[in-house]
């Protein structure tokens, strides 16, 4: 998408080459391009129109020096701003001086609050904080169970009163949390539409009365254009301290973030990135501006690399490249590390330019189990030098792997076209590699 | 599909070279953005003026005036009428195929006042909504063979629980035997809330404790529904990212294990859409219905002030029908779609009263 986006600015600016500047007559049409991604990507109409203008204020004059095309030049000034506008340097969770700090949790229905409370709970804990949830979301059936369960597998407490109403178990959840030596209370409360009046002055008195710390707005980040009148609703209220973005795991493009960060002007704080309770980030704004371009996002990909990838190891990995010495035993070492990272797919969503590439690809993680089980199938002298694999070593290996000729065949093939590439990288060819990967042109060097 | 591991076993070391810290003091992107940076001057800008409410809140009045006045058709007047469209999330697709065929009709027509437009916008999103809807029969059931199967999917928090309920208890009261298949085995306390939303519509419900396989709670409701003669089976499903393709695999298996029972289950999947999310939706339409042959879309949250306008963009590509809309949190609040009260509903602003 990304590539798409800066192909059709390239192409828009063509009338641009052997012009020295941007001006604001050639970048007109480029600009509509940017307007359309950014609409595609669910970032509101008028923070859109806004954004342009200043895309536009920004880019107009700039000169186009070196080898740089125009259409880079502007997708650069374009992320630059998106980073710009959602970043903040007020990332971190406030807590209060004195115990106990109070997060209020607030939100739209269905929109991940409950999920999330019991991840800022484990989140908390890991800080070696003593977090209590409170639930007082006595609407929605089975919500206080929901909390219930969650505290339950997370060795938190969950506070709630039978029979009060929400304000007062939010109340009476800070005796109880100072009683019992808990530092940090968050409080789970009902989803609510904005324009339901009872509801949205029933959380202003919650508000009122346990004086938050905190008060985090949860937002599903597939929301649409409604995002910014419901997060304005809300900080009208509640006045938000900062926003929460959940679902992030799916493949929206998430401009709402952008949207709400530009309405309420608070930090968005964490984002959700799947069911499990340990599924929760802090929220990075380059991320989310390549994500909304469409970009795919390349540094949390390096991020998890190096957290699983021991320095060392790459070190003698790259000495092995290098001198043309890579075996089946280290990609199957590498195949491991690379499922200890997370899910392919989630992994390829990452590197820009492979969502076009997967396009109606099948991607399928346990293909990487049929070939750990071929390759522990084979003698270790097998894996240090597969020339020695004939008809015979293949059938027994295909055997004892559960799997077909073909299938050994294939890996052998792939391996050595891999040992091919990775001569090539050996020598030095960056530039082949990269695009042998699809990158985007504008991350060539 | 094959070639995908020999990518990421040649990834991962060429990524490892690019970003590594070893290398040089600059990783890969450090490098580019130095590079970048050398080449894009330095301009300050004044930060962006928080306009924004003025600007909504003031359009849809605008476009009230905008088009019962006597306003000339002209091309500010489209560009703002597509504003409309596309912040009700009809998208950019869809509303330029919209604001075009206005266009043509306008000038095929002659109109030259700006009410005639809004008429004109009506009747072709209705279009749009009416080609992709089948003929509906209410809560009537035509398939001959009992129990009539409806299978509700979609991604977490759109409200498919809720929705169950409140279909059973519109089948209930159409007089039909009802039964619920608690399939969603994985949320907390998932099962509990179901529990509550058949009692509120006196209807019966199979479950089995939470981290069973789905699939069997599946059989097991339609074995169970076909030894009481049950009318129909409504199945809850736990919500699922498109994106996840376990999850999906999963949904494709619980369809399969009800053929075993009914060959031609499941009779209906409908797919369940908050009205607040935005373009995703149709990439969620498109997956699911890779996995489930999905005959329908409930929209749900319509209560709020989202418009939910991406139906219409999925009905102009998809051509998936809109069956029900979900307009408040009681039990009676599952309404039939209608698209002309949709079409309406779409030109009104719900925010604007206590704004300027």
């Amino acid at each position: 998408m990304f590539e798409s986006l800066q192909t059709k600015i390239e192409s828009a600016l063509k009338r641009l080459r052997g012009q020295s500047k941007i001006t604001e007559e050639n970048i007109e049409e480029a600009l509509r391009e940017v307007r359309r991604a950014l609409l595609d990507a669910d970032v509101n109409f008028s923070v859109v129109k806004d954004f342009i203008e200043d895309v536009k204020t920004k880019a107009v004059g700039l000169e186009v020096k070196g080898n740089i095309l125009p259409g880079q030049l502007i997708v650069k000034v374009i992320y630059d701003e998106l980073v710009a506008l959602m970043s903040s340097d007020k990332q971190e969770a406030a807590f209060a001086s004195h115990a106990p700090s109070i997060i209020l949790v607030a939100g739209l229905q269905g929109s991940g609050k409950t999920t999330f409370c019991g991840k800022l709970a484990g989140f908390l804990r890991k800080k070696g904080k003593q977090p209590l949830l409170v639930a007082a979301d006595i609407y929605r059936p089975a919500a206080i169970d929901q909390l219930k369960m969650l505290g339950d597998s997370l060795h938190t407490p969950v506070f709630t009163l039978e029979g009060k109403n929400p304000v007062e178990i939010a109340v009476e959840s800070i005796a109880y949390a100072r009683k019992y030596g808990r530092d940090a209370i968050i409080i789970d409360t009902a989803g609510r539409l904005t324009i339901d009046e009872d509801m949205m002055r029933e959380a202003e008195e919650i508000s009122n009365r346990v004086k938050p710390h905190e008060t985090l707005f949860v937002c599903d980040a597939m929301t649409g254009q409604d995002a910014v009148n419901t997060a304005k609703a809300f900080h009208e209220r509640l006045n938000l301290t900062g926003v929460v973005l959940t679902k992030l795991d799916g493949d929206t493009r998430g401009g709402a973030a952008l949207s709400i960060r530009k309405v309420v002007g608070k930090p968005i704080k964490f984002v959700g990135t799947g069911e499990k309770m340990d599924a929760l980030e802090v929220f990075h704004a380059n991320r989310i501006a390549s994500r909304i371009l469409g970009m795919g996002d390349v540094l949390t990909l390096v991020e998890k690399a190096q957290q699983e990838i021991d320095d060392e190891e790459a070190a003698k990995l790259e000495e092995k490249i290098r001198k043309n010495q890579f075996t089946l035993q280290d990609f199957l070492s590498q195949l491991r590390t690379i499922r200890k990272m997370g899910s392919l797919r989630d992994l390829l969503g990452m590197i820009p330019g492979m969502d076009k590439a997967m396009h109606g690809l099948q991607i399928d993680d346990r293909a990487f189990s049929k070939i750990e089980a071929i390759i522990l199938s084979m003698t270790p002298e097998e894996r240090n030098n597969p020339k020695i694999l004939n008809g015979s070593r293949r059938q027994r290996i295909a055997r004892g792997s559960g799997s077909t000729m073909q299938d050994v065949n294939r890996l052998l093939k792939q391996f050595e076209d891999m040992q091919k590439m990775m001569k090539m990288m050996a020598s030095g060819n960056k530039a082949q590699i990269m695009r042998n990967l699809k990158m985007p042109t504008g991350f060539r060097r | 599909m094959a070639k995908l591991p020999y990518f990421c076993g040649t990834m991962l070391p060429i990524l490892k070279v690019f970003f590594s810290k070893t290398d040089t003091s600059m990783g890969f992107f450090d490098k580019i953005k130095a590079k970048v940076a050398s080449v894009v001057e330095a301009v300050s800008f004044a930060k962006l003026k928080d306009g924004l409410a003025k600007t909504r809140s003031a359009f849809a009045n605008r476009l009230k005036k905008l088009l019962s006045s006597g306003r000339k058709i002209d091309a500010v007047l489209l560009e703002e009428i597509e504003e409309i469209l596309i912040t009700s999330d009809i998208g950019v697709e869809t509303s330029s195929s919209i604001i075009e065929q206005v266009r043509l009709c306008v000038k095929k027509e002659g109109f030259d006042d700006a009410s005639q437009v809004y008429g004109l916008i009506k009747e072709e999103i209705l279009a749009i909504l009416q080609s992709s809807a089948p003929p509906t029969n209410g809560y009537e059931i035509t398939d001959g063979e009992k129990p009539h199967v409806i299978m509700m999917v979609g991604v977490n928090g759109v409200g498919k629980t809720t929705t169950i309920g409140k279909l059973a208890h519109n089948y209930r009261e159409a007089g039909k035997q009802a039964l619920i298949g608690a399939a969603d085995t994985f949320r907390a306390a998932a099962n509990e809330q179901l529990e509550v939303w058949a009692k509120r519509a006196g209807v019966d419900i199979v479950q089995q404790k939470q981290g069973a396989d789905p699939s069997a709670v599946v059989f097991d409701t339609l074995s169970a529904a076909r030894a009481r003669g049950a009318d129909i089976v409504l199945i809850d499903t736990a919500g699922r990212l498109h994106n996840k393709m376990n999850l999906m695999a999963e949904l494709e298996k619980m369809s399969r294990v009800m053929k075993k029972i009914k060959a031609s289950a499941p009779d209906e999947v409908l797919l369940t859409l908050d009205a607040t999310t935005g373009q995703n939706a149709l990439q969620q339409a498109k997956e699911f219905a890779k996995v489930a042959k999905l005959t329908g879309i409930v929209l749900t949250k319509l209560d709020g002030t989202a418009k939910g306008g991406i139906v219409i963009a999925i009905a102009n590509e998809l051509k998936l029908p809109v069956r029900y809309i979900g307009v408040g949190e009681k039990i009676d609040d599952l309404q039939q779609f209608n698209p002309s009260d949709f079409v309406e509903a779409l030109f009104e602003d719900k925010t604007t009263e206590e704004d300027n």
